[in-house]
């Protein structure tokens, strides 16, 4: 119930914020022109794969890519929509609100991150509309499309956890921001740092860790439940540390 | 003791690093009593403050609210108390009602009792021509009763007020305190300031603190008694020597302050006998006046001291 409030109260000022507005109009407009790119090279060679047995499909040649280019475009936008979270409170000594209430840290924590995620969620499905769109046409694979979506969501979800901790940090959103581009943007990086370091051990742990490579799976159409417990893991090891940072507001400054 | 407490503190300590910003403060809070907290800038004030509300955890100590443990039970704890901190906590963002209803979520008042509660805190605080307007366009009077009218929208039992009236113009100043006042009469006040009129005003006890200690905590009726006058200031044209003032009755000493102005210690006042030999004697009386210790001269001495004065009365005796 609280949780509910002080996530909708989120939401509801994340679209009174110009901020929010120019970021869903300038990545809806980048969405659609990598999703044009990726439909006229589909056109250009479809003659060719009309020759091959067992061709990939439009769903395959025009969604995943879609999906995994927007991935990056999501990391760098969600430090933007998550740094004023609990920086920007603090800025603004609103903190205090909500400390004085009837409520835990953790339904603060909770609150702000679903606020937040229900945002996403509505880039993602905005997304989602362009390779559905496609359905008009011919025929899509509705089940790799799903899973590239699901796995979408789960990333960002991840980020936006990582968000919420980097916010709950610092009080200057800009900070928070940064902060949580760096780690994104690490936790992206493992992947192609691990092929250069000589110990199998390290560049299998280095791989594990990295984001990419489990979203990847899933944007091919390959949903392991290790790839989900590994998103899960993210999220809720960063939302637990938030709210222990939160509790330690209280504790000592 | 009948009367129940609402509030009752003890050996609040807190500390910051080897800095004692509270030290071992004891205090109870009675049903319907506004009680002025009196300090220098950074005696501890707001600290306590904020461990009473629950913002900050105190190093050690207990906080009893209406009989529930602040620290071990904080959701219940909190919803009896409403607190508005030296800043208001606002969301420039949003309208007043938006924000006041979004505040009575938050407090759990249940959804059919929202309207009413956001109509009861907007009606207190005089925000009715304000309601559709968004809180950043407000002017800092309202900005600050839109903090008060959050702290009280869930009717808690006790209302913790930070500095309400800091930044205030006069006449907004006057309005808060009116409203402080009013509130008084439903909840029970803590209000915390280091404007000393405004404690006379709006108080019934007081108490200062001081270097993170509690140096003083007595009723204001009492408070107005030690300030009664105890001497008279007279000015004249032509001023008699100190001797034939001495004589006058009721005259307990005697003090040049120069430019013919006296200072005359008394038990029981001799204005009037002054006046009637001034005349008498033509010493052209200018002025007569009773010289008032206020709340001020108190304050000063007890925060200024080096050694805290053994001033604090027990409960008992107020």
């Amino acid at each position: 119930m609280s949780i509910l409030s002080i996530a909708s109260r989120e939401l509801r000022s994340l679209f009174l914020s110009p901020l929010a507005w120019s970021i869903l109009g300038v990545v809806q407009f980048i969405f659609a022109y990598i999703f044009l790119t990726q439909l006229n090279t589909f056109i250009q060679i479809q003659p060719q794969l009309a020759n091959l047995d067992n061709a990939p499909g439009a769903t395959e040649l025009i969604a995943t890519p879609l999906f995994a280019t927007s991935a990056i475009i999501f990391m760098l936008v969600i430090p933007l929509i998550t740094m004023r979270l609990i920086a920007g409170e603090r800025a603004n000594n609103s903190l205090t609100l909500l400390f004085s209430a009837p409520l835990s840290i953790t339904e603060i924590v909770l609150g702000k991150f679903f606020g937040v995620l229900g945002f996403l969620v509505c880039m993602a499905l905005l997304l989602a509309l362009m390779p559905l769109s496609l359905g008009f046409a011919g025929t899509i694979d509705y089940g790799l499309l799903f899973s590239a979506w699901i796995g979408l969501v789960l990333l960002i979800t991840s980020f936006a956890a990582i968000g919420v901790y980097m916010s709950s940090l610092s009080k200057q959103p800009t900070v928070a921001a940064i902060s949580t581009f760096g780690i994104l943007l690490m936790l992206w990086i493992l992947d192609w740092s691990s092929s250069k370091v000589a110990d199998a051990n390290a560049t299998g742990a280095l791989e594990y860790l990295s984001m990419l490579r489990h979203f990847e799976a899933m944007a091919k159409g390959l949903f392991s439940s290790a790839d989900l417990l590994y998103f899960i893991i993210i999220t809720t090891t960063f939302l637990v540390l938030s709210i222990r940072r939160l509790d330690g507001d209280r504790l000592q400054r | 003791m009948t009367t129940p407490l609402l509030m009752n503190i003890e050996h609040l300590t807190r500390e910051y690093g080897s800095l004692k910003a509270v030290n071992q403060v004891n205090f109870d809070l009675k049903r319907g009593e506004v009680l002025g907290f009196l300090g220098p800038n950074g005696a501890g004030k707001s600290t306590t403050m904020q461990m009473i509300t629950g913002n900050l955890a105190p190093s050690e100590g207990k906080i009893t609210i209406n009989g529930i443990d602040l620290l071990d039970n904080p959701k219940l704890a909190k919803a009896e108390i409403g607190y508005l901190p030296e800043q208001p906590p606002l969301y420039l963002e949003l309208s007043v009602g938006e924000y006041l209803k979004f505040c009575a979520k938050l407090n759990g008042i249940q959804r059919q009792k929202q309207v009413n509660a956001v109509n009861y805190a907007i009606n207190r605080c005089g925000l009715g021509e304000v309601r559709d307007r968004l809180i950043a366009n407000l002017s800092k009077g309202f900005q600050q009763r839109v903090g008060i009218a959050q702290a009280i929208i869930h009717t808690p039992s006790i209302v913790i007020l930070d500095e309400p009236t800091v930044g205030l113009d006069p006449i907004q100043i006057r309005e808060i305190r009116k409203l402080i006042r009013e509130l008084g009469n439903e909840h029970s006040v803590i209000l915390s300031t280091h404007i000393l009129p405004e404690v006379q005003m709006t108080c019934d006890r007081v108490q200062i603190i001081n270097k993170g200690q509690l140096v003083f905590s007595d009723s204001i009726d009492s408070l107005n008694q030690s300030m009664q006058a105890t001497s008279l200031i007279a000015r004249f044209e032509n001023c008699p020597s100190i001797e034939t003032l001495r004589a006058i009755s009721n005259v307990e000493s005697v003090e040049d302050l120069g430019e013919n102005k006296v200072r005359l210690q008394y038990k029981t006042s001799p204005a009037k006998q002054v006046a009637i030999e001034a005349v008498n004697n033509q010493w052209g009386l200018l002025e007569l006046s009773p010289e008032q210790k206020t709340l001020e001269q108190i304050f000063v001495e007890i925060t200024s001291s080096e050694k805290l004065p053994e001033h604090t009365h027990s409960e008992d005796a107020a």
